[in-house]
């Protein structure tokens, strides 16, 4: 009811629409939440003080550092990379270059992570022991010349040494996340308005900086919602350098912890308790992230966000 | 054609032409602008006016004749008589000194109006930083947004975003002003800002080509108006000529229906102003009202 003053309504003092299945909803939850803390204290086999412990243990925390957070930064620093050249390339009007990053997007996505991990692993190390890198057919030319074989061969990749290291794994996953990321590169730089393009044409910049410093910071806005999905998603991911084989990873080390006390669970749980902590860490720099790239837009809304994290999640 | 003199034409289009997909656009125009001279290009949508304009910096390119711009031939290199495609570089570096704008004014969101008109004098040309913001604040000043110089252009209204839109392109030093309908998009009220800081500029000298609706701008500032329809020069010559006493009668026809929207958006205006929405809603046609109806409420 509106206090009337005179004959002119007066400020709006109304009663909220009531919400009864709102709390429908919390008194449900919280039987469920009840029920699983209930579960967490009386079921021993969670064994959580077991967790905490495995958590701290050494060749965890090497394991989460070396493997899971250097794999995840390097991966998507190479990921990211490519993805943005490859995306270039396919919106080029050099018909080789597109070609070539389509032939490329089609392969990668094509392949499972697991699979490509072994294949790096253990298959190319099986076909090229060594990897050299130098004039192309340059030992059968040294040899038709007659001078030593290795003349043209300027530095020379032991594969099998290789392979075992972090670095393999990187290349991997920063390969396979290469394909994802060139779809939403391109995605984004097609977002740019192309009256940007025409603009900086008539100032006089030529094409290369024209993208640089006018499409690509655009094409940002858009390209880092997604982005950060894969950053997540690339966290998970590198539990599965243990197909190469990496051990020196976040997963297999807390597991193996747990196996040798013959308590498998809160190993686990500590490896789930680490990559909620770190995904979360990766949620508030994405945070910062948007609302950088965002400037001069106001807040991407809501929805926009939702759809395009979708767009990230396809795969 | 290789240097310029005093008395060579700034741009030179001799026989342009250009096609669409098989649509022929542009039908042989040829145009002469001299320095300083100020022309306005009227006709029709689809008269082939903004086309032509484009041509003219190669953000389109032309299937037929030349277009020369202070001696140089747009977008090829003439070795001998046989035409070689410049690279994207070469034609970048023609196109410094030609300044551009666009009816969408087309600033860079993500730059602040500082660093819209920094950007180019420093990229392109390798002004230094402090250089070019001294001289871009000059010419915000010129334009009358010397207290914008940190907002975004989303902040700011389609009148202020056109003037940031001149001022990037004068922080170029350009010899050639081109204007494509550069008020179509704003609302009646602030026509009137934009067209202002371009009568200035004209009255400073600038050579400019301005492709507009905006008859009374013609009338005043144009040296020379060109009418085009369908792809040809129809009539060209003094405003007073071409709009006050036309020959052809396409340019009749053009300008009486010019002069009915006109009138129809004069009356939004005062209708507008005077909160009279009676007049508004007699006033028949419905370019550019919008803004008018906003106000009106």
């Amino acid at each position: 009811m509106s206090t009337v003053s005179g004959d002119r309504p007066g400020p709006i003092k109304a009663r909220p629409v009531r919400h009864p299945w709102r709390w429908v909803a919390i008194a449900v939850i919280a039987v469920l939440v009840a029920m699983m803390v209930s579960s967490f204290v009386t079921n021993e086999k969670w064994d959580f003080p077991f967790a905490f412990e495995i958590m701290q243990q050494t060749p965890v925390i090497q394991g989460l550092w070396a493997g899971t957070v250097l794999g995840t930064v390097g991966s998507m620093v190479l990921g990211v990379g490519l993805g943005i050249v490859l995306a270039v390339m396919r919106l080029s009007d050099n018909p080789v270059l597109r070609g070539v990053a389509f032939v490329y997007t089609w392969f990668f996505r094509a392949i499972p992570r697991y699979v490509l991990l072994a294949l790096i692993g253990v298959g190319v190390g099986f076909l090229y022991s060594q990897i050299s890198f130098g004039l192309p057919f340059g030992e059968q030319l040294a040899g038709a010349i007659g001078i030593d074989t290795t003349t043209f061969t300027f530095f020379t990749l032991d594969w099998n040494a290789f392979s075992s290291t972090i670095w393999a794994g990187i290349l991997g996953l920063g390969l396979s996340e290469a394909a994802y990321m060139a779809e939403i590169a391109r995605a984004g730089i097609l977002s740019v308005d192309r009256g940007q393009t025409e603009a900086a044409q008539a100032l006089g910049m030529p094409p290369g900086r024209t993208m640089r410093r006018i499409v690509l910071p655009q094409a940002m806005r858009v390209i880092v919602p997604p982005t950060g999905n894969e950053t997540i998603a690339m966290v998970k991911d590198t539990s599965l350098l243990i197909a190469i084989p990496i051990i020196n990873e976040l997963f297999f080390q807390a597991y193996n912890f747990g196996q040798r006390g013959f308590k498998i669970l809160p190993g686990m749980v500590a490896a789930t308790l680490w990559y909620l902590v770190v995904c979360s860490i990766l949620m508030v720099g994405q945070y910062y992230l948007e609302r950088y790239f965002g400037r001069g837009f106001g807040a991407v809304p809501k929805k926009a966000k939702q759809e395009l994290t979708k767009i990230g999640a396809d795969h | 054609m290789t240097a310029s003199t005093s008395d060579a034409p700034l741009v030179h289009a001799v026989n342009v032409s250009k096609s669409f997909h098989g649509n022929e656009v542009l039908k042989g125009i040829d145009m002469d602008v001299a320095t300083g001279e100020v022309v306005v290009l009227l006709g029709p949508s689809g008269s082939g006016k903004t086309t032509f304009l484009r041509c003219i910096n190669q953000l389109e390119t032309i299937d037929g004749g030349r277009i020369w711009v202070d001696g140089d031939l747009m977008g090829y290199d003439d070795r001998g008589g046989t035409l070689h495609r410049l690279t994207d570089k070469r034609i970048a570096a023609q196109r410094r000194d030609i300044g551009m704008c666009f009816q969408r004014f087309n600033l860079f969101p993500h730059k602040t109006v500082l660093e819209n008109v920094v950007e180019a004098p420093v990229q392109v040309k390798g002004m230094k930083r402090k250089a070019a913001e001294a001289r871009a604040m000059e010419l915000l000043q010129q334009v009358g947004l010397g207290d914008k110089p940190s907002a975004y252009p989303a902040q700011l209204s389609g009148g202020q975003q056109q003037r940031v839109a001149i001022a990037r392109a004068l922080a170029m030093d350009p010899k050639l002003m081109l204007f494509d309908e550069p008020t179509s998009a704003l609302d009646p009220e602030l026509v009137g800002e934009v067209l202002k800081v371009m009568r200035d500029l004209a009255t400073r000298g600038m050579t400019m080509i301005v492709v507009t609706h905006e008859m009374g701008f013609a009338r005043e500032v144009a040296d020379r108006v060109v009418f085009m329809d369908a792809g040809v020069v129809v009539e060209e010559g003094p405003p007073s000529e071409v709009i006050g006493n036309p020959k052809h009668h396409r340019t009749r026809a053009f300008l009486s229906r010019m002069r009915q929207e006109e009138q129809a958006h004069a009356e939004a205006v005062v209708a507008s102003v005077t909160g009279n929405t009676e007049a508004l809603a007699d006033a028949p046609g419905d370019g550019g009202d919008d803004g008018a109806r906003d106000t009106a409420g």
